[in-house]
């Protein structure tokens, strides 16, 4: 059977492995490569760099610390933020990417989904997604750091990315995101509901049991976190061993 | 030395990179001489199965390959694994390498999602030497949409479970393997597999 994922997250600036909260009061926490050595000897499933800054400060991706990853560390690499052409996302593959993650370029230019999709092949495009709730209770789409409300339905998005070829959606709740109560469990449904594609919660988990809650819930994945890994709350370990006992499969 | 097949297509850099790991000699190439003086050869894929195949029609690599692969030990990995089979059913009907009997179709999607993409656990079907040393729960990581079938049981040494039993890993039980997994990606599960194949 397929194991269900746990994904630490790498936010980046400046080389720089960073976690903001709600996006804001960055902190810097130390060197990527050593952050995904780490994950790895901890069981994670994936790991995933995210230039946190790139896609309003126009910052490519950086790509030698993709290069020195990809050297010593043998599961997925995704790389995401700044990733803007066609050519960004050979040039991310290039350097050892298994897969990139595109987030407000792809909701500013669907075709580089397509375009994506059709060179490189589905399984390597991961649409990253803001989405936040509604005063009429559905979910917009939010772009460039959760800054600006696209008005565009979360559920129309998603369909739409599965249409363009997306391999897999990242589905991050601003809402949820930073404030350790737990994914945001309806948002994820829904998704989840919507596409027939993989779906990657992220957003908001504080405890142990916010992941295994996340997959008994919900028919994602994959489950992705940032401060928790980083700050050594939680090791990727304790959270599949959590998983384990709950009977949920995961990668031993 | 391992030659890596370097026909255009696929993450080729990750290949190369666990044999490096391993310390094992290896060369990216698409030079039939150094193909044929290799001790081992590797078939990267990831993308099309018909333009894969073009582009080694392309590169006059066809012939080579098949005949290699007589001869010494040859290790297709996801669409390198699929190319090893008969014929192919992804977008057109394409001829593989036809080096095992089989084919290649989309995977049966019912309710499943698509790509199959993460890790799974190796069902072991028949004893194969790349199988050796491995933890009892071995885990490999997959992603792909279509899959192989064996028209031949005993061509199977490994499968997973995904709506079905879906190929893993095959053999001709002489010199041909092929991983639809990725070994370069699967940790130390992934670079074992590797290990083994270099000692064949």
């Amino acid at each position: 059977m397929l194991a269900k994922r746990i994904i630490p997250c790498l936010d980046v600036r400046d080389g720089k492995v960073v976690k903001g909260v709600n996006f804001e009061g960055i902190r810097e926490v130390g060197d990527p490569v050593a952050c995904a050595e780490e994950y790895n000897r901890q069981g994670a499933d994936e790991i995933v760099f995210y230039d946190i800054t790139a896609s309003h400060e126009g910052r490519g991706v950086m790509l030698d610390v993709v290069r020195e990853t990809a050297k010593k560390v043998f599961v997925p690499l995704t790389v995401g933020g700044g990733i803007k052409t066609v050519d960004d996302i050979r040039e991310t593959l290039r350097a050892g990417a298994d897969k990139v993650s595109v987030n407000s370029q792809a909701v500013q230019n669907p075709q580089l989904i397509r375009d994506g999709a059709d060179i490189f092949g589905s399984q390597c495009i991961c649409v990253g997604i803001d989405a936040k709730k509604t005063s009429a209770g559905n979910w917009t789409v939010y772009i460039n750091g959760g800054r600006i409300d696209m008005h565009l339905d979360l559920l129309d998005w998603v369909k739409q990315i599965e249409q363009l070829g997306a391999g897999e959606i990242c589905l991050n709740s601003i809402d949820t995101d930073g404030v350790k109560q737990g994914f945001d469990l309806p948002m994820l449904k829904a998704v989840v509901d919507a596409v027939n594609i993989p779906v990657i919660a992220s957003g908001g988990a504080g405890k142990l049991e916010h992941f295994a809650e996340a997959f008994q819930k919900t028919d994602c994945s994959a489950a992705l976190a940032a401060s928790l890994f980083h700050f050594k709350e939680l090791t990727v370990n304790e959270v599949k061993t959590d998983c384990r006992n709950k009977n949920i499969i995961v990668r031993t | 030395m391992i030659a890596i097949i370097d026909y255009g297509a696929g993450n080729i850099f990750s290949v190369k990179n666990a044999l490096d790991y391993l310390g094992l000699e290896n060369q990216l190439t698409d030079d039939i001489a150094l193909i044929e003086k290799a001790d081992k050869i590797f078939l990267p894929g990831v993308g099309a199965f018909p333009s894969a195949m073009k582009m080694l029609e392309s590169k006059n690599l066809i012939s080579v390959l098949k005949e290699q692969a007589q001869k010494k030990p040859f290790l297709g990995i996801c669409l390198g694994m699929q190319m090893l089979l008969s014929k192919s059913y992804e977008f057109e009907e394409c001829d593989g390498l036809d080096l095992i009997p089989g084919t290649v179709d989309k995977i049966p999607a019912s309710d499943l999602i698509i790509p199959h993409m993460g890790w799974n656990k190796l069902e072991i079907q028949n004893d194969c030497p790349l199988l050796k040393n491995l933890p009892e729960e071995a885990y490999v990581y997959f992603v792909h949409s279509y899959m192989a079938t064996c028209a031949d049981e005993k061509n199977l040494s490994a499968w997973v479970e995904y709506g079905g039993k879906v190929p893993a890993l095959i053999t001709d039980h002489k010199y041909v393997f092929g991983a639809q997994f990725h070994p370069e990606k699967s940790g130390d599960v992934g670079l074992q597999i590797l290990k083994n194949f270099a000692d064949l």
